[in-house]
């Protein structure tokens, strides 16, 4: 059936005499040369990274904005046009507000190194210190993989760390957000929420950026 | 003829170590594989450094970089059960073919008055056409209906396969559906803010923003 015979074809006057040597060896080729086509088609179609996420909560909309100035150690990004980004520190106070304190100022920065990157390990360093250090107790095996998740979560999440608020106007785009919340995140900063914009607050991005 | 006979040189070499690799590895990429099929629409989304893999079971809404939202499940008898809803929302019937076809379908973006038409369409007539998303605004809010009705098929679902594991006896690992937002990075954040607002009203706080992986700098 699927034999090929080799060699035997100088039919010479032996022929007769002998019985005929049976050669077990199949010729491969095309099959190997199919299985390569295939190996390769596969190789090159074959898809293995996931998609990459991200996950994240959203603050319930009915959140007051009142509210988000109570919170305490806050730095407030505001993301505008062109991948600007404006910050300010704390409590955001309009001009000539009741309590007579000076109105908020914004100060741009970018998302260069010496920008953003700088700005967040110097507002945060207490916890990026905090959890340099659990790192390197991890490396020495000091404590347990899962020991170290934990007080990395509490050092991320406690009252004196670090809180940021996102917020974009009308002219971001979901990239600068999302390269944001990435940079918070190298940054250890755990506690981060995406807010809307207040009035006072487009008021003073539009009139900054007409600057 | 010379009188001695020449020992014949073997030109054929033993292939068969070579072949059983080459199978085995031609088996394994089979196996791996997945059907990639089309999506209508391009999304490239921004990358991070986040290694967060995306679950399984998915219910995802891709926003293009014009903001126009895509639905999608991904598990297709959830699929199947969401558009009979939607279709006894809206008075369309759909046949079990187009309820067939429409299960192997992916994203669509295409308003309820349309999808029938769109269902039937060949594949490469449906890549050309220009979907113009799923109407999300307050009046017309048909992502909102997909999503709260994908919740509650996915919901059911999982309680039909779990008493069908019980029968028999077997052990039902659970898959709670994720929501994930799969949007391109040069869409309005506003757009994709609306798209949010969306989930935010169906109480869906946690989601999985679709990113592409990108090497953390030191």
């Amino acid at each position: 059936m699927a034999e090929v015979n080799t060699g035997d074809g100088g039919g010479g006057k032996h022929d007769k005499k002998r019985a005929k040597k049976l050669s077990t060896r199949i010729d491969m080729t095309p099959m190997v040369d199919l299985a390569f086509l295939l190996l390769t088609f596969f190789v090159m179609t074959s898809t293995f990274n996931k998609a990459k996420t991200m996950e994240i909560n959203f603050p319930a909309d009915e959140l007051d904005p009142s509210k988000q100035q109570k919170v305490n150690n806050a730095l407030t990004f505001i993301m505008s046009k062109e991948n600007t980004i404006y910050f300010y520190y704390g409590e955001f106070f309009p001009a000539n507000n009741k309590d007579g304190k000076p109105a908020t100022e914004l100060t741009k920065t970018d998302f260069s190194k010496d920008g953003l990157h700088k700005l967040l390990l110097d507002k945060n360093r207490g916890t990026v210190e905090e959890i340099n250090k659990l790192s390197e107790q991890l490396k020495t095996r000091a404590i347990a993989d899962t020991t170290y998740k934990r007080l990395a979560i509490n050092a991320k999440g406690n009252k004196a760390a670090l809180t940021v608020l996102i917020k974009a106007d009308d002219k971001a785009v979901y990239k600068n957000v999302i390269d944001l919340i990435d940079e918070l995140n190298i940054c250890q900063v755990g506690k981060y929420a995406v807010v809307d914009m207040m009035q006072a607050e487009v008021d003073l991005v539009t009139a900054e950026g007409t600057k | 003829m010379p009188k001695i006979k020449m020992p014949k040189a073997n030109t054929s070499l033993d292939m068969t170590t070579m072949v059983d690799l080459a199978l085995l590895l031609v088996t394994f990429f089979m196996l791996t594989a997945s059907v990639r099929v089309s999506e209508p629409v391009v999304v490239d989304t921004p990358s991070s450094t986040s290694e967060k893999i995306l679950p399984d079971n998915v219910l995802l809404v891709s926003v293009d970089r014009f903001g126009k939202a895509y639905f999608n499940i991904s598990n297709p008898q959830v699929r199947i059960k969401t558009l009979t809803r939607m279709g006894e929302q809206y008075k369309i019937e759909f046949t079990d073919e187009e309820k067939k076809r429409f299960g192997a379908m992916t994203s669509i973006g295409v308003p309820m008055e349309k999808l029938k038409d769109y269902i039937n369409l060949d594949d490469p007539q449906r890549q050309k056409v220009k979907s113009p998303g799923v109407p999300s605004d307050s009046t017309n809010n048909q992502l909102g209906e997909w999503i709260q009705f994908g919740r509650i098929e996915a919901a059911k679902q999982a309680k039909t396969e779990k008493e069908k594991a019980e029968s028999l006896g077997r052990d039902f690992k659970y898959e709670q559906m994720s929501f994930a937002i799969k949007a391109d990075g040069a869409a309005n954040y506003i757009a994709v803010q609306d798209i949010i607002k969306v989930f935010t009203k169906l109480d869906i706080y946690r989601f999985n923003l679709i990113t592409n992986l990108e090497q953390a700098e030191e």
